[in-house]
């Protein structure tokens, strides 16, 4: 096994033990993953639904940059970072590297 | 992103428990290996008394409705069980996270691959040792090595997450860094290392287990350096014995307060040591609504949150982050389930445990008592 690297070519999907789901219970979005349970924020679960197994790194940057008319740059180093870091973790696979 | 594993505000009164998030489901006591730490009660449940498929398939049910998010599936070992996949497929279709704690040498490809079709997403795999020798005299099982190095093959084939657990002692600590490139050869994310718990077996134990000072310092610089080497390869989780600790572990995050145990007959338990505090009271499944025993069970309101705490722990500034630590602990050590758990440095024992932990590792016999169900056999 090595280190999966992210860039703006790479279509991220979530690995089939990393589930998001809503909790009825606690009204709120979880992310189930081995031993923990994960509390995204809003802006965390529309990138997580956003890595379809389709769409590019950079593909997802430039529908929420619109989305949210941020500065070109900001979104992006964010969304690497937040998805490189789910990568590390083993929840995040690359449909492209597959 | 929030990356506390259980971030559900726990409850500071008895009477109002927050919602459960995880339950450790103990399918049955029978198992092949007789590992001498087993978690296990001394007394194990006789299969006759196991839940059946349907009383499991409805507990799983109540479970998803009380707000529990992962379903542990534990033993003993699980696979024993001929309804395991009927089980996990239930559990799946509640919504529930599904994960399966095994010792693997009953595996095959096929029940691997039915598992994953029933929508299993975790599967963690137990680890006696790196050599066969080793690992086959801890475990008491002849042939079990070979088969779990391919069972975790096969679960990795089938696209489930796999964590290695390693239960750490002064039999196998010399091992430590072979069971690291073990477990990233196998494919593992992630891999815990977890010093003997002592209540149970492992406290009849104690003798043969107990680290040395020595040990303890080596494998933590070994946990450290290959944490860093190995960063988004492999995960290490390292738990570090009590015995030797300056500060008590969150017992289960607290007692009744974000996990529960159910025994194979279906007792509701606070962790799955609880049983060896003598004189509680634990409730069925079989005898009432989970909702209601989550909120109402005597043994689960006892320790629940800060209330019954007894000085040092009353005034801690630590009362409610480690709730005390392990009442279990505090049972089998001071005699008191209410006292402060002794591996706590406020606890009056804590420097008797230390020189205690000291004089067995250097002197203590190396010999092993084994788990059955007739309490225990002496090796031969
Ligand atoms: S600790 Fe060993 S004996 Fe106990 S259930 Fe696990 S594999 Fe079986
Ligand atoms: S005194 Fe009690 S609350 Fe304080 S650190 Fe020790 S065990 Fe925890």
């Amino acid at each position: 096994m090595s280190r999966l690297h992210l860039s703006a070519e790479s279509v991220p999907a979530l690995a089939r033990h990393a589930r998001l789901r809503f909790d009825r219970n606690r009204e709120r979005w979880v992310l189930l993953v081995p031993e923990r349970v994960m509390t995204p924020d809003e802006i965390c679960v529309e990138i997580l639904q956003a890595c379809d197994g389709r769409a590019t790194v950079g593909g997802l940057t430039a529908m929420l940059e619109q989305k949210y008319r941020a500065e070109p740059g900001v979104i992006a180093r964010e969304v690497l970072a937040l998805l490189q870091d789910l990568a590390d973790r083993g929840y995040l696979i690359d449909r492209e590297a597959a | 992103m929030d990356d506390r594993a259980f971030t559900e505000p726990g409850p500071a009164r008895p009477t109002a428990p927050g919602l459960p998030m995880a339950v450790l489901a103990e399918l049955t006591h029978r198992c092949p290996l007789q590992c001498p730490y087993c978690s296990n009660p001394v007394e194990l449940e006789a299969a006759s008394r196991e839940l059946s498929r349907d009383e499991w398939q409805r507990v799983i049910g109540e479970l998803a409705a009380l707000g529990v998010l992962q379903i542990h599936f534990s033993g003993g070992e699980p696979l024993v069980r001929r309804d395991l996949v009927d089980l996990v497929a239930h559990a799946d279709g509640a919504g529930l996270y599904t994960n399966l704690i095994t010792s693997a040498v009953m595996f095959t490809p096929a029940k691997v691959a039915e598992l994953a079709e029933a929508g299993l997403a975790h599967v963690q795999v137990s680890l006696q040792g790196a050599s066969a020798a080793l690992a086959e005299r801890i475990g008491g099982f002849r042939g079990g090595h070979a088969r779990k190095i391919e069972a975790a093959g096969w679960v990795r084939e089938a696209g489930m997450a796999l964590t290695l657990n390693a239960v750490m002692h002064r039999q196998n600590l010399d091992e430590l860094p072979r069971i690291i490139e073990m477990a990233v050869e196998m494919g593992a994310q992630r891999l815990e290392v977890a010093h003997v718990q002592y209540y149970g077996w492992a406290l009849k134990n104690r003798a043969a287990l107990m680290p040395t000072l020595a040990q303890l310092d080596e494998a933590t610089r070994t946990v450290e350096e290959a944490q860093a080497r190995l960063a988004g390869v492999l995960a290490i989780d390292y738990v570090i014995p009590d015995y030797y600790a300056v500060r008590p572990k969150t017992c289960m995050g607290g007692w009744g307060r974000q996990f529960f145990n159910i025994s194979p007959s279906g007792k509701v338990l606070p962790c799955h040591a609880a049983e060896t505090i003598t004189g509680l009271r634990f409730d069925s499944v079989r005898e009432a609504p989970l909702a209601e025993i989550w909120q109402r069970s005597e043994a689960l309101n006892l320790y629940r949150g800060t209330a019954w705490m007894q000085e040092p722990c009353r005034s801690c500034i630590h009362a409610e982050e480690d709730f005390g630590g392990c009442r279990c602990q505090a049972f089998a050590l001071a005699g008191d389930a209410a006292a402060t758990d002794p591996a706590c440095a406020k606890s009056p024992l804590h420097a008797g445990l230390f020189s205690l932990a000291g004089a067995e590792a250097e002197a203590g016999s190396d010999r092993f008592l084994y788990r059955n169900f007739s309490g225990g056999a002496p090796e031969g």
